[in-house]
């Protein structure tokens, strides 16, 4: 969402340092002398963050990148999905690794100790310019989320990747299977499988299941061309295994 | 900065390897049994033949082998006093004299051998001698660049640029409402700092190191406030001993960055130090919250550590890191000196 000038910019801040969040409020309070704007809210970490989000009409998301739980970038990613989402500018007071990437995509941040006119340069940038893009933010991330997001009324609900059972590609979506419930996310399971490759396991062209789900395998001629099928543990769900990736069968003995 | 006059002086200042060091004892063992066996394969006709040999040639050769580490042992600070040079020349008259006791005590046990001149045994001697030293000339000059080196390595390792800027910029967030404490952090950021940019090659006692740990805790603490907990068991810690400049900060960083940051609670760093008989023993545990994300930094700083525990211990110190149930415990064991080797 882009801001109207004319509107208050309604700012969270989110640091998992004490200080880090002081010292930003006080930018904040100089930045007041050129241009009215109110502070939400402070998140202590990423989840707290979504949490505000989910709560309060947020425009700008001042994000610190190594934050316990749910870090900077994670956050981001989770946000990207909204339907409007804030603004976002990255802090940090080192991390090479996500400055270059963000420098290679495009993506604002700021170094900490941050001066003032810097802020002020980079709360007007986010005030002209879109979100990012979920593509870049994708591209600048070089560790695989620990949650995949829903987007329920507005609402972003995180799932632990580590419950998912399985991931079922459907026409537009992708079924996320855990114990409880299924979500419906809006990811491609090619993009899914690339990120989280090491923990699932392909059983057919539609069709991820984590490593740590499969109960074993059982013959079921009728529903798979392979007349093998998984089985997924805590469920008792029997997915059909295909021809193809019999071979995983193996990886399991 | 003075490194290049640094490296000069290392390769300058080549001395006798410290032979009361276990490491380099084991070293002159299998250096001087390699060149026993070597010369008993020329001397035998056959391999079957050069086994025998070997043993005729140990039981001759050990003797004077133990009686000169010993003495080196034993004599190490009058022959560093001498020099180099001098010291080689006064090794070398020694275990000519040494030879020549053992020709004339045992040089005759062996009755089927055909018989070595006391020429034969001098020059052998020597020339055993002589190509050990070298070696451990050889070693000492391998290992110069990279004494060095771990003094550069060690600044880097240890001012991990990650704490330089948070610690600024929390300082910054003191000058304002609490003008004293940001004071009292740019003190202890200076004094650790003047210790991280120092000449690092020596010895320290292992009291300055825990005074540095603390300080840097102190501006670690001003961060995260109440998620960073230290608990020190230091009651039993011989405030003498010394041990390799800059190893306790950068456990204790290592632990907070890895530890205490990724938990949103926080966590407890538990420092123990303690004498167990001829060794100091260095124990850090720290919490591993969740899945531990990018160990590489870790094994970095460890890896940087171990290498300098070598450089100045050689084998007789050692470095366990084990990741149990939750947590990681860093074990050092090192040789209690309170004066340097």
């Amino acid at each position: 969402m882009t801001l109207a000038q004319s509107e208050v910019p309604r700012i969270l801040i989110a640091d998992d340092e004490a200080p880090a969040r002081a010292r930003l409020r006080d930018l904040l309070d100089e930045c007041r002398e050129r241009f009215a704007l109110t502070i939400v809210d402070e998140a202590r970490n990423g989840r707290e963050a979504l949490e505000v989000l989910n709560r309060e009409k947020v425009d700008v998301v001042l994000l610190d990148i190594r934050m316990p739980e749910i870090d900077g970038l994670e956050a981001a990613r989770h946000i990207a999905g909204m339907a409007n989402p804030p603004a976002i500018i990255f802090t940090t007071a080192f991390d090479t690794y996500a400055i270059k990437a963000f420098e290679v995509n495009a993506i604002d941040y700021l170094l900490k100790p941050i001066r003032v006119e810097r802020l002020l340069a980079a709360l007007a940038k986010a005030r002209g310019a879109g979100p990012v893009s979920r593509e870049a933010l994708d591209a600048a991330s070089n560790q695989p989320r620990r949650h995949l997001s829903v987007h329920e009324r507005g609402k972003i609900h995180l799932v632990p990747v580590a419950d998912i059972l399985y991931l079922r590609a459907e026409l537009k979506y992708v079924t996320v299977r855990t114990v409880e419930r299924e979500f419906l996310v809006e990811e491609s399971l090619t993009r899914l499988e690339e990120e989280f490759g090491e923990a699932f396991v392909r059983v057919h062209r539609n069709c991820l299941v984590a490593r740590t789900a499969v109960a074993g395998f059982e013959r079921n001629a009728e529903e798979s061309e392979s007349g093998w099928a998984v089985v997924i543990k805590g469920t008792g769900e029997k997915l059909p295994l295909s021809r193809r990736q019999h071979h995983v069968v193996k990886q399991f003995r | 900065m003075g490194n290049v006059a640094s490296i000069n002086q290392t390769a300058a200042g080549i001395r006798l390897p410290n032979f009361c060091n276990l490491g380099v004892m084991l070293r002159s063992l299998v250096a001087v049994n390699l060149l026993l066996a070597a010369g008993a394969l020329v001397r035998a006709p056959d391999f079957r033949a050069a086994a025998f040999e070997f043993v005729a040639l140990a039981a001759f050769g050990e003797p004077i082998l133990f009686a000169s580490l010993l003495a080196l042992c034993a004599g190490r600070r009058w022959l560093n006093a001498l020099g180099y040079a001098r010291s080689v020349a006064v090794l070398a008259l020694f275990e000519v004299a040494l030879s020549g006791l053992a020709w004339r005590s045992f040089g005759r046990l062996f009755g089927d051998r055909p018989e070595m001149t006391f020429a034969q045994v001098a020059v052998m001697v020597l020339v055993v001698t002589g190509i050990t030293l070298a070696y451990f000339d050889l070693r000492a000059r391998a290992l110069a660049p990279a004494i060095a080196d771990a003094r550069i390595q060690a600044l880097q390792a240890r001012i991990r640029p990650h704490f330089l800027y948070n610690s600024i910029n929390a300082v910054i967030s003191l000058i304002r409402t609490e003008p004293r404490r940001a004071e009292r952090a740019l003190e202890d950021m200076a004094d650790l700092f003047r210790v991280l940019m120092s000449d690092n090659r020596t010895l320290a006692p292992i009291a300055e190191e825990v005074e540095l740990a603390r300080q840097y805790l102190a501006i670690e603490s001003l961060r995260l406030g109440e998620r960073l907990r230290v608990s020190w068991r230091i009651d039993a810690m011989p405030a003498d001993a010394l041990v390799p400049p800059l190893m306790l900060q950068p456990l204790v960083e290592n632990a907070v960055y890895h530890g205490i940051e990724p938990s949103p609670g926080g966590g407890e760093v538990a420092i123990e130090i303690r004498r167990d008989g001829p060794q100091l023993v260095l124990t850090l545990v720290n919490p591993v919250p969740g899945e531990g994300r990018s160990p590489a930094g870790n094994r970095m700083a460890i890896a940087n550590i171990r290498e300098r525990l070598q450089l100045h211990f050689d084998a007789e110190a050692t470095m366990r890191s084990e990741a149990t149930d939750g947590s990681y415990r860093v074990t050092i064991r090192m040789p209690y000196l309170t004066t340097p080797a």
